[in-house]
């Protein structure tokens, strides 16, 4: 069975948060990248079922050459070969478009993503992929087995969770506890210098909804302590100062 | 020109989320000045729950009312509603972020080639272009994004407006969509829900507990607190990890993101990923019985001391005052 993954490459998760260029541009100095939380559960699971199945893990990026580190992480950690959408991600539709051709190029049966990138949260990339495929398409999901071509899924839902059957190919958007990160071995680091990673230019430029400008939130100001034997007047500020009672 | 809102709805009665999503809707049409707000309901809802979307500023309600649409069906959902919204003529789409708004969304932003803005916290602007103001980097900025396409698809945030009251009662009318089998070729075999409680990601006001709380045997107090303020029981991702708390009580970068108005944080050291999951929370307590603790930093409020005294003060302090 062939596996696509899609692999965000985004700020870690405890960066600063900061733009330049006049606001329209995300400052990247002194910001590690990773690949996305959601998407290595996606990466994890995903290797856990391509041993399952005997088939083929292949990683997508959409993204400028500086994303190739972090499809080398995804080949360490056990994809068997990458690829790489040549452009910056503009919007979802822009790169919903990329990996459904690429997707449907290579013949991909499962195909996983985290439930969302945590740059821009959006969480419609696997559902507009599944559209264009013709494929349906769940998320989040938080757990996912395989038997034969049936696809038995649990979707976390508002205050609980949702038990899915369905029958590839699929798409799901993944998050804990699909499965366990996994730390990339020394082998596996050795390995992916030389596993193939292919660059291929996007197949469409067509963007829907592109971000023009950024803001930060107003600072906080700071907090107001309330002696612990006051307790009363926490709810007397919160009632008639904060107004949220 | 209408201005069409996807509600959804959970055993018959239609969710507060997607009551705010009509208010918006009529915002935006006072704002535009195009005409008036139609809602699309699916599934088995009576008559009343249909026409008092209106309260909330709906002025027609259009009901699909086939009973296989009572489950959160994405497929099928998505196109319902693309068939209800192509029968009004309308090209603005509104709907509350949700586990099953989003799914549909997306699907939807392909079927009618509209371009989809989720995360919005606010009405868009219309000087020089539709430009959408957007909650980014799991609410630590945001994004102004312009909708270039002509129809547009927002998936709204909680608390973008405030929900409409006073409205009237809503026109009803059935409509029937074509959902071919296919469609329905995923099954959900089984749902756990819990009953009774508030739902997090809809709360008005959220009560989390982290480390601090020692163990699950003592979020008794925390529940106490939650049901006098009616709100939602959330925990940091240690506690859920350890499985003191489900999983989907976990509130984070990796868990719920809520946006209540108020949100109680007891025993939470505030963890920049336990952050991520608050920021957009109107107004912030922490109870903590370390002063460093980074969660002050964030805090509207705070009490310096064992929760154990506190809590179950603050949960008798409320009782008194209503």
């Amino acid at each position: 069975m062939k596996i696509l993954v899609c692999i965000t490459h985004v700020p870690d998760t405890t960066s600063k948060i900061q733009f330049t260029a006049n606001n329209t541009k995300f400052d990247s100095t002194g910001v590690q990248f990773i690949i996305g939380p959601y998407d290595d559960y996606a990466l994890a699971r995903a290797v856990e079922l391509r041993d399952q199945t005997g088939g083929t893990l292949t990683a997508l990026n959409v993204g400028e050459a500086e994303t190739e580190q972090t499809l080398r992480k995804a080949l360490a950690i056990g994809a068997d070969d990458a690829i790489r959408v040549n452009s910056f991600p503009k919007d979802s539709f822009f790169v919903a478009q990329q990996i459904a051709h690429f997707a449907k190029e290579g013949g991909y049966e499962l195909i996983l993503m985290g439930r969302e990138s945590i740059d821009f949260n959006g969480g419609m990339v696997h559902g507009m992929v599944g559209e264009l495929l013709g494929m349906p398409s769940f998320s989040p999901v938080m757990k996912l087995e395989l038997e034969g071509t049936t696809v038995k899924m649990a979707r976390e839902i508002e205050g609980g969770k949702e038990h899915l059957e369905g029958k590839l190919p699929l798409i799901a958007g993944c998050q804990e506890p699909i499965a366990e990160w996994k730390i990339p071995n020394m082998r596996g680091i050795m390995s992916a210098r030389t596993k193939p990673l292919v660059v291929v230019e996007p197949v469409s430029q067509e963007t829907q909804a592109e971000a023009s400008s950024y803001q930060l939130p107003p600072a906080k100001g700071s907090v107001k302590l309330v002696d612990k034997d006051q307790v009363s007047e926490l709810v007397r500020l919160l009632k008639n100062e904060a107004k949220v009672l | 020109m209408s201005i069409v809102v996807y509600v959804e709805q959970s055993a018959g009665k239609i969710k507060k989320t997607s009551l705010e999503a009509v208010s918006y809707g009529f915002a935006l049409a006072a704002k535009t000045g195009e005409g008036e707000v139609i809602a699309v309901a699916l599934g088995s809802l009576a008559a009343d729950e249909l026409a008092a979307i209106g309260e909330a500023g709906a002025a027609k309600v259009l009901h699909i009312s086939d009973e296989r649409l009572n489950a959160g069906v994405i497929q099928a959902h998505a196109s319902a509603v693309a068939q209800a919204f192509e029968s009004t003529g309308a090209t603005t789409l509104i709907l509350a972020k949700s586990s099953l708004g989003d799914a549909v969304a997306a699907r939807l932003a392909i079927k009618l080639h509209a371009g989809l803005v989720s995360n919005v916290v606010e009405l868009p602007r219309l000087e020089g272009g539709f430009v959408v103001k957007r909650s980014i980097y799991t609410g630590k900025a945001f994004a102004d994004t312009t909708i270039t396409t002509s129809k547009k698809i927002l998936a709204i945030k909680k608390n973008a407006v405030d929900q409409k009251l006073d409205g009237t009662k809503a026109k009803v009318e059935s409509f029937s969509a074509t959902i071919s089998e296919s469609d329905f070729a995923s099954k959900i075999t089984a749902t756990e829900r819990a009953t009774g409680e508030v739902l997090l990601p809809e709360a008005d006001i959220v009560v989390s507990g982290g480390r601090g709380m020692k163990g699950p045997e003592n979020w008794g107090m925390l529940v106490d607190l939650a049901n006098t303020l009616g709100a939602a029981t959330g925990c940091s991702k240690p506690v859920s990890d350890i499985g003191w708390r489900p999983h989907h009580e976990h509130v984070g970068q990796t868990g719920v993101k809520v946006a209540p108005t108020l949100y109680i944080a007891i025993g939470i050291s505030g963890a920049i990923q336990h952050l991520a999951g608050v920021n957009s929370s109107k107004c912030i307590v922490v109870i903590n019985k370390d002063p460093e603790a980074p969660f002050f930093k964030a805090a509207d409020y705070g009490i310096v001391g064992d929760a154990f005294e506190i809590v179950p003060q603050l949960t008798a302090a409320l009782k008194a005052a209503y």
